[in-house]
């Protein structure tokens, strides 16, 4: 078995996870956790939707901001895509996309305060990034043979309208409807450094243990989220486009005073600023590398490699709920609900939650991980599975799973899961903001001190290991051929 | 004198000569016909062609090279993107012109698809795929046809009607053809390709039967 690369690959990440283990701090700290989340499920259980009027301009909000921001991304990434094949550009949506949406928020607020467009370009900007991407990856798969054939005087205009958008049409729209989830998603979060969205009212119901208005929150975004098809039809897109920029509410007007200084004085490392010469500047530099970035990067990496693994584990556990080899319809209809709930909390909700719950350690951080990624990868690998058409004789039981199903689908799990290791540890880094010592939470401290020199540079840091991380990930993935779509 | 001249034609496949290298006199008002049986090199002796006269040509490849997800009008609209400017182009895409709409659906009538105009190129026949290709061809109003194995999915009497109205569009053509008894009625000259060298090149009138069954 060993003689598989793909076997041993797994089995070395294992190893990693779990010498992570012993050196990552694993606790429940609260006194009574069961006792909270018993609460936090009654909660969910006895959900009250009229307590506040807060709640639907949150959802609204939460709406708005997904759609302005998509949008603006889907649009500056499309006229990126069109330059994509230039090397800066490349380098340039790498940056902007190894950024989470989080810290754009974060270094928005330090000069735009509490405006919209704080929110708005914190998910533009990544997204542009995503989408240059992989708009360009469908563009270049279009078909080249009816490009061939025009008249040679046609302008690059027309070309490109008729022989490449039309056969890359479709899938543009399958993946900008599958990014608004994302959005949305995106967009709820946002609530928890202060915009106006679902996180905000969520944050603000549980500090108050009012577990019953944070449930009616969770249950109305979850069909928010579920009943997308139904809402979001092509034709009303337009509609929707046009109208939620109207819907951000106003938040604080932009000082633009703070705009100038945060870049020409607040951002520039402090021995410059203070014309101090280079022996001050290294020594400004290493302490922050000794102090906050080198532990933020081990504190990150290890958790990610632990999260990793244990999604992975969830997902193989995972995608028989869906699978129809195993189980009758009313197990794969209460699956299918699980996996939906999984997949639609966003990992910093969950992380939120069961921090409140357990208290400040890197295990609600690597369970709400698992428990995101895992519901996204095992939805994915059972809905392949269902593909599967096995011999009548087949072997029921473990015997199925083991034999027939899991070598079947090892290699798109494994490249599902190697092309979400990027996406794990951009979560595992801002996770900080939340306590736990990876590099989100320096960041964090930094800005609260009001050095967003310091903050900077860890973002940027951080944006490099994310880089490198998606590059080891390809080449792995490029080595075992392993081949999938990407997922967000 | 007036016509189209090909020189130095050759291709390679992993290293081995498959084309050529040959040159070739198309005259003017000439239809001709490449005949040989299948992988002589038709194909690949009419993409060098499209490709030697740098795309001045109306090609029907093999392939058709369809744009599965535009309408028959827009598939066939596309061989005269060069005549208009990109506003009218992309106007066109979204509400096309009366009189290209005529055009259009004149030409479909011809080629026995009418009402069809509208249907995304993917939900067509075979035979229908074939058609809107050639219309296309027709409508681009280059000075000269190339075309592989064009009525391939047609039927017999389609098959000669299409053929007839190729030859009646187009005075100068190239042809590669799997059936002779086509290659003889509607061609003038006769070019019979085997292991990519010319082998038999004579007037469709003169040609023996038995020279052409050789190359089989």
């Amino acid at each position: 078995m060993f003689s598989y690369p793909v076997v041993r690959t797994s089995f070395l990440f294992l190893a990693i996870a779990l010498a992570g283990l012993l050196v990552a701090d694993i606790a429940i700290t609260t006194s009574d956790p069961w006792q909270d989340l018993g609460r936090f499920f009654l909660g969910v259980a006895t959900p009250n939707f009229f307590s506040t009027e807060g709640l639907a301009t949150a959802l609204l909000r939460t709406v708005s901001f997904a759609f302005v921001g998509v949008a603006l991304g889907s649009f500056f990434g499309f006229l990126l895509s069109l330059v994509y094949h230039s090397l800066p550009v490349r380098v340039f949506c790498a940056f902007i996309r190894a950024i989470h949406e989080l810290f754009w928020a974060l270094i928005f607020l330090q000069f735009f305060g509490f405006h919209p467009l704080t929110g708005v370009l914190a998910i533009a900007i990544p997204y542009a990034g995503i989408f240059a991407k992989v708009y360009s990856e469908i563009l270049e798969e279009a078909d080249p043979e009816p490009a061939r054939l025009l008249p040679p005087g046609t302008g690059t205009l027309s070309r490109f309208l008729f022989a490449r958008i039309p056969d890359s049409w479709a899938q543009i729209r399958t993946y900008t409807a599958y990014r608004l989830e994302c959005g949305l998603r995106s967009s709820a979060i946002l609530g928890f450094v202060g915009m106006p969205t679902l996180g905000f009212y969520l944050e603000a119901s549980f500090s108050q243990g009012l577990y019953s208005d944070a449930g009616a929150m969770l249950i109305l975004f979850y069909v928010l989220i579920a009943t997308l098809p139904l809402w979001v039809r092509p034709k009303l897109v337009p509609l929707y486009v046009a109208a939620s920029p109207f819907f951000l509410g106003d938040g604080l007007p932009i000082v633009w005073g703070n705009v100038a200084r945060f870049f020409t004085e607040d951002i520039v490392p402090a021995p410059l600023r203070n014309g101090e010469g280079m022996t001050e500047l290294s020594a400004w530099f290493g302490d922050l590398m000794v102090n906050e970035a080198l532990p933020g990067i081990w504190n990150t990496v290890v958790l990610t490699q632990i999260a990793l693994v244990a999604t992975g584990i969830l997902s193989l556990l995972a995608f028989p709920l869906i699978s129809r080899h195993f189980g009758g319809p009313v197990r794969r209809t209460s699956g299918h609900v699980l996996l939906v709930i999984a997949r639609s909390t966003p990992e910093y909700i969950l992380a939120y939650i069961l921090l409140q719950l357990w208290g400040p350690s890197m295990l609600p951080a690597v369970v709400a991980l698992a428990l995101h990624n895992g519901g996204i990868i095992g939805h994915l690998i059972g809905q392949q599975t269902n593909k599967v058409q096995l011999r009548p004789d087949a072997p029921v039981g473990f015997a199925r799973y083991s034999w027939e199903l899991l070598p079947r689908i090892y290699r798109p799990f494994l490249a599902f899961l190697f092309y979400r290791w990027e996406i794990i540890m951009r979560e595992t880094a801002i996770l900080g903001i939340l306590g736990i010592y990876t590099l989100g939470f320096y960041v964090d401290s930094a800005i609260q001190n009001i050095r967003f020199d310091r903050a900077m540079m860890l973002i940027l840091i951080t944006a490099l290991l994310n880089i490198g991380v998606d590059a080891l990930g390809r080449y792995i993935r490029r080595r075992l051929a392993l081949q999938t779509m990407p997922t967000c | 004198m007036p016509g189209f001249e090909f020189h130095g034609l050759t291709a390679s496949f992993n290293g081995e000569r498959v084309i050529g290298p040959l040159s070739l006199h198309i005259q003017e008002g000439e239809h001709v016909a490449l005949v040989g049986k299948s992988g002589a090199g038709k194909s690949t002796l009419i993409t060098l062609m499209y490709e030697q006269m740098q795309r001045q040509a109306a090609l029907v490849p093999q392939a058709l090279g369809l744009v599965n997800a535009l309408p028959v009008f827009h598939n066939v609209f596309m061989g005269r993107l060069d005549r208009h400017s990109a506003w009218y182009n992309a106007w066109s895409l979204v509400r096309p012109f009366a009189k290209d709409r005529e055009a259009v659906a004149a030409l479909l009538d011809e080629l026995d698809m009418p009402r069809k105009q509208w249907t995304p190129a993917a939900s067509l026949s075979g035979g229908q795929r074939q058609r809107v290709a050639i219309a296309r061809a027709i409508y681009r109003q280059a000075s000269i046809l190339l075309a592989d194995e064009p009525v391939s999915a047609l039927d017999g009497p389609m098959a000669h009607q299409v053929m007839s109205m190729l030859v009646n569009r187009y005075d100068t053509s190239v042809i590669a053809l799997h059936d002779v008894d086509m290659a003889r009625t509607y061609c003038d000259r006769i070019i019979g390709l085997q292991d990519g060298q010319v082998a038999l090149d004579e007037p469709a009138s003169q040609v023996d039967p038995r020279a052409i069954m050789a190359l089989y």
